[in-house]
């Protein structure tokens, strides 16, 4: 993959929030949703970012689409530099970056047909006659398996499935090159969450689509992502092959991470589990040095005070960690 | 096996547990339906279970299975007046289906306690964690305030939380989540409750506190003798905490017996399906997760028969009669391909492949 150009770049970025209020007590904050973040997202792939809530996984997922204004580094979509576009020269670029959202309850107008809902980007970018927009929403409906009798039905008529299934005809209706999936399929029925995930898929190759897929269980994103990304407190620690990251972890964290998955296995049993101790501190004051090292449970004295970057190891796998994990325990942490 | 193990009929249906002692709460017959401008909606139909001394019960189910309405049912938290619920629910030998609203009170918190999913709904945001927990025991157990104060910030302690003393003194919003969920368990276990009702306790957390908490309720049972009922929708919570587990669907029981068994042969459909959709951890990738087609029905929607014959590879022409509980083993299923012994998946699916017409 490297010698291609990735597709969607963030190289160095760098997104503050301020919290709180000059008139209310503790004043105004400033919380630090990611730190020199870069990521490449290649063609055709699918990347993983996983971590627990707050990591800022969902910040990332939004600043690569532009839709927060980054701080600090540059983001390139397609070689082009897009981190200061103007909202008029960004919207042509809209129509290829997408995005899908968690909650398919909230993301679609409840007093707008579910035509409509899909028709709006196609009649928004580009000129198609209404007879030309017809026929693409059935095409669509098609695609993520609905009847296109429910085209002229009202969101609040469909269960959670058919609901995020119209979340993604409309993120796909311009043929976009690349899809944001936010926690697609966290708010389904686990008997619906596989048809999502199979449907994502088929999709993808169908469509050529690149995806940037944000979950945080971690067996549907092995299920889904060729690379996975793995976040804490605004940083990416771990990046590589999903199954490398997931089987032969390098960050204590990652490792911590998966032993923490509950998994349905007849002879399961909490005890055998190494628990990680304690929440993830705040990311308006987070720690010095590495941010885990208030977790980690092999931290060092230079964790303390030094930040570890992001460096390769082999089978481009990197990890940003003073000690990384040997391949002999994975399950150390 | 003996056909009257069916769920409707009264009385054959509940058996203790291996392992466990005796039993502490025994429903049977639970049936709970609403009156409605639509008509009569039927949420849970003759549920019998029982949950024995010490142990701990997983109800697994999709939303509108019932599996919530159960647990309200047993607290006597269905309050609507359009409520309609028969059947028995013997808890130490009295039914609480029949206690007055005052004697009921005096049972809630300090019999049977529960936690809910989102701890920042359950709490009072006007008063401190720790008022909140003394008020439980000062309700229930003549302490002075200040015996009370004490015994609610060691309980704070108890629950693996930093400086309890100081965390008594918070509000509910300035705790995260985790720490909530602990502050919640704290509550719920102030007064030694024999059984606590845990209601999606861990769902809203992250996977690494989800393992703190679920070995906190592990721990309950060692440390303070409870038995707990553990209402989830997560096959891996399942798997990793319960002696038993119902699996409930569309109001019915599918399927239950001991987890070690449930888990590896399971002997419903529904059952099976939601294991193979769940994409493994290790092993091969699937190119395709096998999934179960279709969404769970709604209450007013449930189909005739077995509940579960539209969604099913498996239905054939007796579906459409509802079955009752065919018991293996340890294992019982409401499903006809479980009447004579465990169900032969890949062959019942070879049998589906190669057609009926010889």
């Amino acid at each position: 993959m490297s010698g291609q150009q990735p597709m969607l770049q963030a190289d160095g970025v760098t997104k503050t929030f301020q919290v709180g209020s000059r008139f209310r007590p503790g004043g105004i904050q400033h919380v630090q949703a990611l730190t020199n973040v870069s990521l490449e997202v290649y063609a055709g792939e699918t990347v993983g970012l996983v971590g627990e809530s707050g990591c800022g996984k969902s910040t990332l997922g939004r600043t690569l689409l532009r839709l927060y204004d980054v701080n600090d580094g540059r983001i390139l979509f397609k070689g082009r530099d897009i981190t200061r576009l103007a909202q008029r020269a960004l919207r042509p670029l809209r129509a290829d970056m997408q995005m899908v959202f968690q909650d398919p309850y909230s993301s679609l107008n409840p007093r707008r047909r579910v035509g409509d809902l899909i028709a709006d980007p196609l009649r928004v970018h580009g000129r198609r006659s209404e007879k030309e927009v017809q026929g693409r929403l059935h095409e669509l409906m098609e695609l993520v398996n609905l009847s296109p009798e429910f085209l002229t039905r009202f969101p609040h008529e469909f269960s959670g499935g058919q609901r995020q299934r119209i979340g993604i005809a409309r993120a796909i209706a311009l043929a976009p090159s690349l899809i944001v999936a936010d926690e697609p399929v966290s708010a389904l029925d686990v008997s619906v969450q596989a048809q999502i995930v199979n449907l994502f898929m088929d999709l993808q190759q169908k469509l050529g689509l690149t995806y940037v897929f944000i979950a945080h269980d971690l067996s549907v994103v092995r299920q889904i992502a060729s690379r996975t990304a793995v976040m804490y407190l605004g940083s990416i620690v771990e990046l590589g092959e999903t199954d490398r990251v997931l089987h032969r972890p390098a960050h204590p964290y990652t490792a911590a991470l998966i032993s923490a998955v509950p998994e349905p296995d007849p002879q399961g049993n909490i005890r055998t589990r190494t628990i990680l101790r304690g929440e993830p501190p705040s990311p308006t004051n987070p720690p010095p040095g590495c941010r885990f090292h208030t977790r980690c449970p092999i931290a060092q004295d230079r964790c303390r005070v030094e930040v570890p970057q992001l460096r390769p190891l082999e089978d481009q796998h990197s990890v940003a960690c003073h000690f990384p994990l040997e391949e002999e325990a994975p399950g150390r942490a | 096996m003996p056909a009257d193990m069916a769920v409707p009929s009264s009385g054959a249906a509940a058996t203790p547990s291996p392992g466990t002692g005796d039993t502490l709460l025994d429903v049977r017959d639970l049936c709970v339906s609403f009156r409605s401008e639509r008509g009569i909606i039927r949420i849970l139909e003759n549920a019998s279970f029982t949950v024995g001394q010490r142990e701990i019960l997983s109800i697994v189910g999709e939303s509108g299975s019932g599996k919530s309405m159960t647990s309200l049912a047993v607290m006597r938290l269905i309050t609507d007046p359009n409520a309609i619920i028969t059947g028995t629910i013997t808890y130490k030998g009295r039914d609480l289906l029949k206690l007055d609203p005052r004697e009921m009170r005096d049972l809630r918190g300090r019999e049977i306690a529960m936690i809910f999913q989102d701890p920042m709904t359950a709490m009072t945001p006007v008063y401190t964690i720790g008022w909140q927990i003394e008020e439980q025991l000062r309700a229930h157990q003549k302490l002075s305030s200040k015996a009370a104060r004490a015994r609610s910030v060691e309980l704070l302690g108890e629950m693996g939380i930093p400086a309890p003393a100081r965390v008594a003194t918070r509000y509910p919003h300035q705790l995260s989540g985790g720490m909530r969920q602990r502050a919640m368990i704290a509550m719920a276990l102030s007064c030694n409750p024999s059984l606590l009702i845990a209601d999606e306790p861990t769902t809203a957390l992250d996977v690494t506190v989800q393992a703190q908490i679920l070995e906190l309720i592990q721990r309950l049972r060692q440390d303070f003798g409870s038995s707990v009922i553990l209402i989830t929708h997560d096959m891996g919570v399942v798997g990793t905490i319960s002696d038993r587990v119902m699996v409930m669907y569309a109001g019915i029981i599918a399927e239950r017996g001991p987890k070690p068994l449930v888990l590896a042969q399971p002997s419903h459909p529904y059952t099976l399906g939601l294991l193979n959709s769940i994409p493994p951890m290790h092993g091969e990738r699937p190119v395709r997760l096998p999934s179960i087609p279709g969404s769970p029905p709604s209450p007013m929607g449930r189909p005739a028969g077995c509940p579960f014959q539209p969604r099913c590879d498996f239905r054939y022409e007796r579906c459409g009669t509802r079955p009752p509980l065919f018991r293996n083993g340890a294992q019982e299923a409401s499903c006809y391909l479980a009447e004579r012994g465990l169900p032969d998946w890949p062959h019942e699916r070879a049998i589906r492949a190669k057609g009926t017409a010889a």
